[in-house]
């Protein structure tokens, strides 16, 4: 990345630039923030990409659709299933085929309880990063459980390719019900326990509440989408908008506040938390029988044309946009990540707070680096 | 409003400019030059109000560099893309709309990185995650022997 | 040689059973005193005995220092729904020592344009300081190395040192994180030290006496927390919230956390010397908690409740020490549980947190003592 080479201000012999490095316990991936401070205030944030950028926009190019998958896992690995359900529906609707029910429901399961795990790892390492370190146990404790189901089903923990063009690769392990409705009842019962760690902690108030607030036509203009942007009042929740796989026939909230200050974006994912397990519990009683996928040809080819399709990630809205000239491989792939947008808006968030903010606006805006690296 | 409608009044405000049914939004065809004046009458017209810049999409299309802009409007729920291209592969230069929507800053510095699309009037253009003597990847003609094998 | 000689004359002297000593340590050291006098000169007598006391204090010292490593770790691990070290030794008791060796090992990495000589001073002044106040705490009845008549004063003035060794730390390292870093932790202690000498001001306006000995004599009949009710409850808390905030410890970390950014004030000591500081903050930690239980809890006094009734017997029958000790590590059990549990507090809303809040508390509960005192509304 290029350094910045123009001044940033007229008292350059006041500034005091410091490094929160690559590595970091707090940054959640590789990235480097360079932090020009005044005293004890943060003037701007600069944030250095690129240190774990794979290319990924241009392996698509000479990858098939099908082999492409495995590549979406890999952007954002804490939201792999809907990773992959993105480029799925993407090809699906190029292809103009129906897919059956139960792939559908299957699809909403996962990716329910996707978001039931990354928003749980959110919460753990929230927690720590703000020195609350037994949050960061609690958390994964529980996520162990969605682990160990995703293993089941489909052979991975958190790098799932479950999903392919069609349908999902393999049907559901018998005892997915079981373990799910196991999972809730589990869950249910000690999330009130994470509300008594942190939400209700005067501490967790004091570093929160009033830091980094986003006002909704500043989340609309730099393109906050997900918890981060309904926290603002920003309604762009995708599931809500442009319902795709089983959302059109669930009942669920879409959680949204108005104040937009760090503690409301933690707040908005827990309470997503809660909306995911009633989306759950409306579907898993009722899988519908049938095929779990398609026939497909054994050879892909999108017809010629440029497809756009966007779904809700736990972060925000994910979408991809493929052009297609025909061949076996797509022409260009693109993919509007949600966290590369969510990422512009720090700067402007955490000028004018102090240095301990940064760490906790940081963390409530919930990064994953690879996503805005790819 | 739906697709015929947004076309219409898209060709209302500046009947220069192309405007084409896609297979899923409407699609209009810019000059690079137009870009900016464009997206500044979308974005406060009450009929279109595109508050929300999607993505930035730089396509090398072969001879001709292009940008792609995916707009959505909160408050109608409709869709649009913006397409413009440029024959001139040395020295590609577009409007820059970081001044409209904020979240273009760090799109367009992305498509100059690995395109080298410039973006005229861009408050900060730099690379974003390659070092500064590193070639574009993404354009169709790029050569890496060492790393990428045919 | 000489005080086996002595500990052998007095268990021969002895009376009642050998383990009757545990209650009363007097008897064994008048014997030894005794019995070194009668081979020495008065003046290598106190030689030797200083030296005995001096390497007892030394022992003590890493003795304790292991094990609060090593419970740290276990409550930590404990409370995280995880088992913490249990591989060397038997639940893993020896893993403190296998840490100490790792770090006697470790280089000591000398740092260009710091001062040398300010740079190896910090951490010894920290034990220093540490060794003195340990010195002044009465562990049982008889094993109490200084008593001095202003005891409470002492403990406190001397723990003001502290200071110095954290800011010369920080200086010395020549790197301007380590100096921030010992800046904030500086302010810290410095303002949390008012509360701390407010909160035990309190009490001993309940005991009517600075020495410790006396304070511990006092609470024969009751301890202090339960006779000084309302307002020794408030110092009590206030006590350890500020004890807490001085060690650096607990959600008052963020000067050392936030190695995250700016280090603490140890960042450029490696190996033994990093040891020093950091055995250091839990022997600080023990000092806050063995202070409380003896000024709030009784120290070595067993729980009674009025005077000459069958409960105190019943009480009496656990030696002293153990009451000491159990008392003891009851807070620092507590003060452990502060740290896992909460997030940690910002530096300014710490200093709000002191100056608005925790001094205005105690100077009126001061006041509410006195006049309880005067008014002998207590039990």
């Amino acid at each position: 990345m290029e350094e910045k080479v123009k001044d940033t201000g007229t008292e350059e012999k006041q500034d005091y630039i410091i490094n929160i490095g690559p590595q970091h316990p707090s940054t959640h991936g590789v990235m480097r923030l360079v932090v020009s401070l005044q005293g004890e205030t943060v003037k701007y944030v600069e944030p250095h990409l690129g240190y774990i950028h794979r290319g990924i926009e241009k392996m698509c190019e000479s990858l098939t659709y099908p082999q492409i998958i495995h590549l979406t896992d890999r952007m954002d690995y804490l939201s792999a299933h809907i990773n992959n359900e993105v480029f799925c529906l993407a090809v699906e609707k190029a292809l103009e085929i129906d897919i059956p029910d139960r792939v559908k429901v299957i699809r909403t399961l996962m990716s329910e309880l996707t978001r039931i795990q990354s928003h749980e790892l959110f919460w753990a390492s929230y927690g720590m990063d703000l020195g609350g370190q037994t949050c960061f146990f609690y958390g994964l404790r529980d996520r162990e459980m969605v682990l160990d189901i995703f293993e089941e089903t489909t052979g991975g923990r958190m790098l799932v390719s479950y999903n392919c063009p069609g349908g999902v690769m393999y049907d559901l392990h018998p005892n997915f019900q079981k373990r799910v409705k196991e999972f809730l009842t589990h869950f249910r019962k000690v999330l009130p326990e994470y509300d008594e760690i942190l939400t209700n902690n005067v501490i967790f108030h004091e570093r929160t509440v009033g830091i980094g607030p986003l006002l909704r036509e500043e989340a609309i203009s730099y393109g906050i989408t997900g918890p981060s942007g309904r926290a603002s009042g920003f309604s762009c929740d995708v599931r809500k908008h442009e319902p795709y796989s089983a959302y059109d026939r669930v009942k669920f909230n879409e959680v949204l506040y108005t104040e937009g200050d760090a503690f409301h974006r933690y707040l908005a994912r827990v309470e997503e938390m809660r909306e995911s397990m009633n989306i759950i519990d409306q579907l898993i009683d009722n899988i519908p029988e049938g095929p779990y996928a398609v026939k497909m040809k054994p050879v892909i080819r999108l017809p010629e044309g440029e497809y756009y399709q966007r779904v809700e990630t736990p972060r925000g809205e994910l979408g991809v946009f493929i052009i297609s000239d025909g061949n076996k491989t797509p022409y260009r792939v693109h993919f509007r990540t949600p966290n590369f947008a969510n990422l512009s808006v720090l700067n402007h968030l955490v000028k004018g707070f102090k240095i301990a903010d940064l760490i906790s606006i940081f963390g409530s805006l919930d990064y994953v680096i690879p996503d805005i690296d790819r | 409003m739906d697709k015929i409608q947004l076309a219409e009044f898209i060709k209302s405000l500046d009947s220069d400019l192309e405007v084409k049914e896609g297979k899923q939004y409407t699609e209009v065809i810019v000059p690079p030059s137009k870009i900016h004046s464009l997206a500044s009458q979308l974005i406060v017209k009450e009929e279109t109000l595109f508050d929300f810049l999607a993505c930035i999409t730089g396509v090398d299309y072969g001879h001709d560099l292009g940008v792609i802009y995916h707009l959505r409007s909160t408050k109608h729920q409709h869709m649009l893309v913006i397409k413009s291209r440029t024959t001139d592969r040395e020295n590609p230069q577009f409007d820059s709309v970081a001044d409209i929507w904020e979240t273009a800053n760090l799109q367009e510095r992305e498509a100059f990185d690995l395109l080298g699309i410039k973006f005229v009037n861009h408050p900060d253009l730099r690379r974003l995650f390659l070092t500064s003597s590193w070639g574009f990847p993404l354009r169709k003609d790029y050569v890496d022997n060492d790393n990428i094998t045919s | 040689m000489l005080t086996s000689f002595g500990i052998i004359n007095y268990l021969s002297a002895q009376s009642g059973p050998w383990w009757k000593v545990f209650y009363d340590f007097t008897s064994l050291t008048k014997n030894i005193d005794a019995s070194l006098h009668n081979t020495m000169s008065p003046f290598w007598t106190t030689v030797t005995e200083l030296v005995i006391v001096g390497v007892l204090f030394i022992l003590f010292y890493a003795v304790i220092g292991l094990f609060l490593v090593y419970a740290e770790r276990k409550v930590c691990a404990f409370i995280q729904n995880r088992l913490g070290p249990n591989r060397i030794g038997p639940y893993g008791i020896f893993q403190t020592v296998a840490d100490l060796i790792k770090l006697l090992f470790k280089e000591l990495i000398p740092i260009k344009n710091a001062d040398h000589f300010l740079f190896n001073l910090a951490p010894y002044i920290v034990i220093i300081v540490n060794f003195m106040v340990l010195a002044a705490i009465p562990y049982a009845l008889g094993v109490h190395a200084i008593d001095l008549n202003i005891g409470i004063f002492y403990v406190i003035a001397v723990s003001s040192m502290s200071v110095i060794g954290v800011l010369l730390a920080g200086w010395s390292s020549n790197s301007k994180y380590s100096l921030l870093g010992a800046m904030r932790s500086g302010a810290q202690i410095v303002s949390y030290e008012l509360s701390v000498g407010l909160a035990l001001a309190t009490v001993v306006v309940l005991a009517g006496s600075m020495q410790l000995s006396v304070i511990v004599e006092g609470q024969r009949t009751g301890w202090f927390i339960f006779k000084g009710h309302i307002p020794a409850v408030i110092a009590f808390v206030i006590y350890i919230i500020a004890g807490t905030a001085e060690t650096n410890r607990g959600p008052f970390d963020l000067a050392e956390a936030e190695s995250e950014l700016t280090a603490g004030y140890h960042t450029e000591y490696s190996g033994i010397k990093f040891a020093f500081f950091y055995l250091a903050e839990f022997i600080n930690m023990f000092i806050v908690a063995s202070i409380a239980a003896t000024i709030f809890f009784g120290g070595w006094m067993p729980l009674h409740f009025g005077a000459n009734n069958g409960f105190n017997r019943i009480m009496d029958f656990i030696p002293p020490v153990i009451w000491f000790f159990g008392k003891t590590f009851f807070l620092i059990w507590i003060i452990m549980l502060f740290k896992w549990t909460f997030p940690r507090l910002r530096i300014d809303q710490l200093l709000t947190l002191e100056w608005k809040y925790l001094l205005p508390i105690n100077i009126v509960n001061l006041l509410v003592m006195a006049f309880i005192v005067l008014m002998g509304w207590h039990f």
